[in-house]
């Protein structure tokens, strides 16, 4: 547990001066709270912002932080000091899995004040973003893993959030890219959150989302054994 | 005198490749131990196994009579390791750096303070790492080491691409442990560092040992590289041999006076490892 702690304290001090981790945390949550409250459009779906900019949030800001902070660690050797020092990598990854978890459960209060759900829709919104939030740190993590340094795992991850941050939203435009995007997490979270109040969690969402857990943990497992933590 | 550190026929391969192939030898309490050879001649690998973070294919590696790869937590407290490679979080600060580490081991915040002050960062403790000079980084990874007031320090290459002076200043922290009791096993590839604070040393090259003994034992042993340099009159130099056979060579030129001055060059163990090995220490 203290090994946890240690590695939890770290992220603390450590990602509050880091402005690259920092703001991914900060910047959508603002944007809503801007948005919401700056722009009326009329027919516009009801907290149209709010819920955008949570989908992004959730394929944005726990991939692109745990895959930031494992790769630094890895580059700068500072992983390999907390190793020699008998943290297990799973107490790591835990440790900073919950770190940005909190941290984006703090950018999820955020976007539940402005949507004003109450009741089931808030639980199934929080669900929601519980669910994406833990996907997008998996995949995160197997970037954070698989790359040496972070100019690689930013090369590799732009890419990677590009797909599920954007896709949601671009799929409101264009029934092309929706059906290819309906086969990823970020697109049924947005399926989800969208259908607060209108439509009841369909069987589909929650197997494409389970089908997306699994690969994501496959992958991970591939990523762990072949690269490991140091 | 109690051994401390005991390693009997250890073999290590990486796929097909050796890298520590029947090493052997032991440690004393209170000891400088010193593991000199080139870069990748397996002195990092042998640490690792050593501390009980790598696992060794055949042979005994034991710390206290414990078998390495069995080191428990209250073990592992009595272990200091420095890596020469062991990276500190940039926008942290000293104190910081510390503190994650004194969470893991247990030490409080006294704890973390004697650190600093051992190492003559007690000033510098509120400055980030960033802002640090590489002699002060090297000071603050020994001050992690420190923490925990470990019996066995584990330092590998603690002042590579240091100044002289602040390798001085860190050897005499080192000398400062060795005279509190405390076991040092020192990786480096600089000889004077060896010849200056170890007791004993090991030389391995492609990871195997090479020779072994005291500084002083090694380089007698090699005596017949010592040397007479004569600096002569016409502003030339020529070596002859340290033996009977150089006497008259010798006398005849101071005689007639074409020898200006005359030295004595002993084997050192960068000569002795030229010697064993066909290369320099510093590869």
């Amino acid at each position: 547990m203290k090994n946890i702690k240690a590695v939890f304290i770290k992220q603390i001090l450590d990602t509050v001066k880091n402005k690259t981790v920092f703001i991914q945390f900060l910047m959508f949550p603002i944007m809503a709270v801007i948005m919401e409250k700056a722009i009326e459009v009329e027919n516009m779906p009801e907290h149209f912002f709010a819920k955008l900019f949570a989908v992004m949030f959730v394929g944005m800001a726990p991939l692109t932080c745990m895959s930031a902070i494992i790769s630094e660690e890895k580059e700068k050797n500072t992983l390999r000091a907390l190793m020699m020092s008998n943290v297990k990598p799973w107490q790591y990854l835990i440790s900073t899995g919950t770190y940005i978890f909190i941290m984006c459960m703090a950018g999820t209060v955020v976007f539940a004040v402005l949507t004003a759900y109450t009741g089931a829709g808030l639980a199934r919104f929080i669900f929601s973003m519980i669910l994406g939030i833990l996907l997008s740190e998996i995949i995160g993590a197997v970037i954070g893993i698989f790359c040496k340094n972070q100019m690689a795992a930013t090369s590799m991850t732009m890419p990677v959030m590009m797909v599920f941050s954007f896709a949601p939203m671009l799929s409101m435009f264009n029934e092309g890219i929706k059906k290819i995007a309906e086969i990823t997490y970020s697109q049924q979270i947005s399926n989800l959150i969208n259908g607060i109040g209108t439509s009841e969690i369909s069987a589909k969402s929650i197997v494409v989302i389970a089908v997306n857990f699994v690969i994501g943990l496959a992958l991970f497992a591939v990523a762990y054994k072949k690269k490991g933590l140091e | 005198m109690e051994v401390t550190i005991y390693a009997d026929n250890i073999v290590k391969s990486f796929g097909s490749k050796k890298v520590l192939d029947g090493l052997s030898f032991h440690v004393h309490m209170g000891q400088i131990f010193g593991l000199l050879g080139p870069s990748g001649a397996g002195k990092t690998t042998l640490i690792k196994i050593l501390t009980g973070q790598l696992h060794h294919d055949l042979g005994t590696a034991q710390i206290n009579g414990v078998d390495a790869a069995n080191l428990t937590g209250e073990d592992n407290k009595k272990l200091g390791i420095m890596m020469d490679n062991f990276g500190i979080y940039e926008r942290l600060n000293c104190y910081e750096n510390l503190k994650i580490f004194a969470e893991i081991y247990g030490v409080k915040n006294d704890g973390i303070l004697n650190a600093l002050k051992k190492v003559g960062l007690e000033s510098a403790k509120k400055t980030s790492a960033a802002n640090l000079s590489k002699g002060m980084r090297s000071r603050l990874r020994l001050a992690r080491v420190f923490m925990t007031d470990p019996d066995i320090l584990f330092l590998d290459e603690p002042t590579s691409g240091l100044d002289p002076a602040t390798s001085d200043e860190i050897h005499n922290i080192m000398l400062a442990e060795k005279d509190r009791g405390k076991t040092i096993f020192l990786t480096t590839h600089t000889m004077s560092e060896a010849e200056k604070l170890c007791d004993d040393i090991v030389m391995i090259n492609d990871g195997k040992i090479v020779e072994k003994g005291t500084p002083q034992e090694i380089c007698r042993r090699y005596n017949h590289q010592r040397m007479l340099k004569i600096h002569l009159s016409d502003g030339s130099d020529i070596q002859l041999p340290h033996n009977e056979n150089a006497s008259d060579k010798v006398a005849e030129l101071i005689k007639n006076g074409r020898a200006e001055t005359i030295h004595t060059t002993e084997p050192n163990l960068e000569t002795v490892f030229m010697e064993l090995t066909g290369k320099g220490l510093a590869v």
